[in-house]
């Protein structure tokens, strides 16, 4: 291993743990910087926002109290805070007490990450695919025509797109159902018929996902190929009589592909952001939907979770493609 | 065609862009909106209860009525310039702070450019929903200008990072040279002969930033943890996705935000695709 491939993954491992660093403690300094007793203020909007709930305060509070044990100094809580973390314990639920928010959370993640992991790489293969073709002379009028088209459905953020799916493809046409992620009555098994109804049920989130995202990934790969085109190895390469398609793959695509891996990392942040709100519009019983049924019961423990895994998931992911990327460009490897 | 020739004929191919002019109109409908929107009509009618609930589109209401009985026309009218505005605020603080630490780091180097750079790469990377809804989940009583500095604390990375990487090519130029050698300061030169030539890219880093403010002011709304006595389009598709307007079959209250949002989202887009060909024709054309 040479010491700039060194010094390269050092920065990104350094970038990882900062992250992960940075969530854990604004979780855990933004509730205590802000004005009040962080318990009385939860169990106030619980007792509001609960209405009909018969709970037991008296416990919940001693269990919170016990827990953060905040008559400790703050360093010693923010210790605690990390042992707790590391031990993979993100508290209990309000609106499901005493449901563990770890719990929740693995029940959730599946969900998301099928859906967003499939519909994320989709789009991300087709779009440049056709941002590439796109900007290479000789593009058929198919591309030229629903491309540009693509891209401008792009700009509109893709939860938006979810609403009216819903509406034209579950609503009115009932082709398929306009909520959840399985028929209530399907009983989860690894057979034929669940997964039909996973996969009917996934059908419109997917869309409104790649809908939303293969314009964006076609605008970037597009300007891409068109200042690879301005290349002197593609004359170069035209001239030596290579076929076209050879030029087009190993010389066009494979340069140009690099910094959308690049804008991949950056942006799937952004996707993510968007997702939360495509599985709350479909009511899919992914991360999304969990974040929002807590922020609508103040369900403080499960909102502080789902945000950790968010940033933590996707961090280890951002660290994995940081990985990847020396394989696919030599030059960083030397 | 042979790429030699493909660019060819892409050089000789400059007009003025078709796609600059559309979204610059589309926007400046959205605009005309904001302004006359509240001259229009009777912002009371926008009030919970204050007409008739549940009511299509029609003579008396252009747009139809909510669940809530409320004008769909009118809210939509005193919707659009609330979240335009925390879009502005949002992105003129973000730009504002960006351009600081961005011209901060490229101008000094060193551990303070590093510090600043891995904290921006890492903040880029985060799902900024994820810590707004941490921050706004927290606030007690959520007003629109808590809403715009809350998106502004997690919209300077981009300008910073533009900002940095152009102060870093005009410190090299030859007047930088002459200032220093002249006995200028440090931070006079950074404001009077650097920032100004940095400032064409804060121009174009605003409409992204601003585009992104109102995506993220619009998506914490929709989630509910906007200010929830502000008519905003994001508070509407909140209050119509909590009222399952979709599944209800009421169209007309989904809708007009929808096709509000879609309009500035295109328009910013087509008027920033349609600068950076004017700018940049090496880019080329469809």
């Amino acid at each position: 291993m040479s010491s700039d491939l060194f010094r390269y993954v050092l920065r990104r491992v350094i970038q990882l743990v900062l992250v992960v660093f940075v969530a854990v403690s604004v979780n855990f300094l933004i509730p205590r910087l802000l004005p009040g007793d962080p318990v009385a203020t939860l169990i106030a909007r619980m007792q509001t926002a609960g209405g009909n709930q018969s709970i037991d305060i008296e416990a919940i509070s001693a269990s919170y109290y016990a827990k953060y044990g905040l008559d400790q100094p703050l360093f010693a809580q923010y210790l605690n805070y990390w042992g707790d973390i590391l031990r993979l314990d993100l508290g209990v639920s309000f609106a499901n007490f005493p449901e563990k928010v770890t719990l929740m959370i693995a029940r959730a993640l599946p969900w998301s990450v099928g859906l967003l992991g499939a519909a994320t790489l989709f789009s991300f293969v087709v779009g440049s695919w056709l941002g590439a073709r796109l900007a290479w002379p000789g593009a058929g009028r198919l591309v030229r025509s629903v491309v540009p088209g693509m891209m401008v459905l792009a700009a509109i953020p893709f939860y938006l797109l979810a609403i009216i799916l819903v509406y034209v493809f579950a609503v009115e046409l009932r082709w398929f159902p306009p909520a959840g992620g399985v028929q209530t009555t399907t009983i989860m098994r690894m057979d034929w018929a669940t997964v039909r109804d996973i996969l009917h049920h996934a059908v419109l989130p997917f869309a409104a996902i790649a809908l939303g995202n293969i314009g964006f990934w076609a605008l970037g790969m597009r300007s891409q190929t068109v200042s690879v085109l301005g290349e002197d190895y593609i004359t170069f390469a035209e001239a030596k009589g290579l076929a076209p398609g050879r030029v087009f793959f190993w010389y066009g695509i494979r340069n140009a592909f690099l910094p959308q891996i690049t804008a991949l990392a950056l942006s799937l942040g952004a996707v993510v952001s968007g997702a939360i709100l495509v599985e709350v519009i479909f009511n899919y019983p992914g991360l999304g939907t969990l974040l929002y049924t807590a922020i609508r019961g103040q369900d403080y423990y499960v909102i502080q979770g789902v945000v950790l895994v968010l940033i933590v998931t996707l961090a280890v992911m951002l660290f994995i493609v940081d990985l990847i990327y020396p394989l696919l460009d030599p030059r960083i490897r030397r | 065609m042979t790429v030699a020739a493909a660019r060819a004929s892409r050089r000789r191919a400059s007009r003025v862009d078709a796609s600059l002019v559309i979204g610059l109109v589309m926007l400046g409908l959205i605009v005309l909106i904001s302004v006359l929107g509240p001259l229009l009509s009777d912002p009371t009618l926008a009030n919970v209860g204050a007409v008739r609930p549940r009511r299509p589109p029609g003579a008396d209401f252009w747009l139809g009525t909510d669940a809530q009985g409320r004008d769909m026309f009118t809210l939509m009218l005193n919707a659009t310039p609330n979240t335009l505005k925390m879009g502005l605020i949002a992105g003129v603080i973000g730009v504002g702070f960006g351009t600081l630490v961005g011209l901060v780091a490229g101008q000094f180097g060193g551990w303070i450019d590093s510090t600043i750079s891995v904290i921006s790469d890492a903040l880029m990377t985060v799902p900024a929903i994820a810590i707004l809804v941490i921050i706004a989940g927290n606030i007690s009583e959520m007003t629109s200008l808590i809403m715009a500095l809350v998106v502004a604390s997690l919209s300077w990375m981009f300008t910073a990072r533009t900002v940095r990487a152009q102060v870093l090519t005009v410190k090299e130029r030859g007047y930088v040279e002459v200032a220093r050698v002249n006995g200028m300061a440090p931070l006079e030169i950074l404001f009077v002969e650097v920032m100004p030539n940095v400032a064409p890219y804060i121009l174009a880093s605003f409409v992204g930033t601003v585009s992104a403010a109102i995506l993220a002011t619009i998506g914490l709304e929709a989630l509910g943890l906007g200010a929830q006595n502000e008519m905003t389009l994001g508070n509407t598709i909140y209050w119509a996705q909590q009222s399952s307007a979709v599944l209800r079959g009421f169209w007309w209250w989904w809708g007009p935000p929808i096709v509000v949002i879609a309009v500035i989202f295109v328009g910013l887009f087509l008027t920033s695709v349609g600068f950076d060909r004017f700018a940049n024709p090496r880019l080329g054309r469809e």
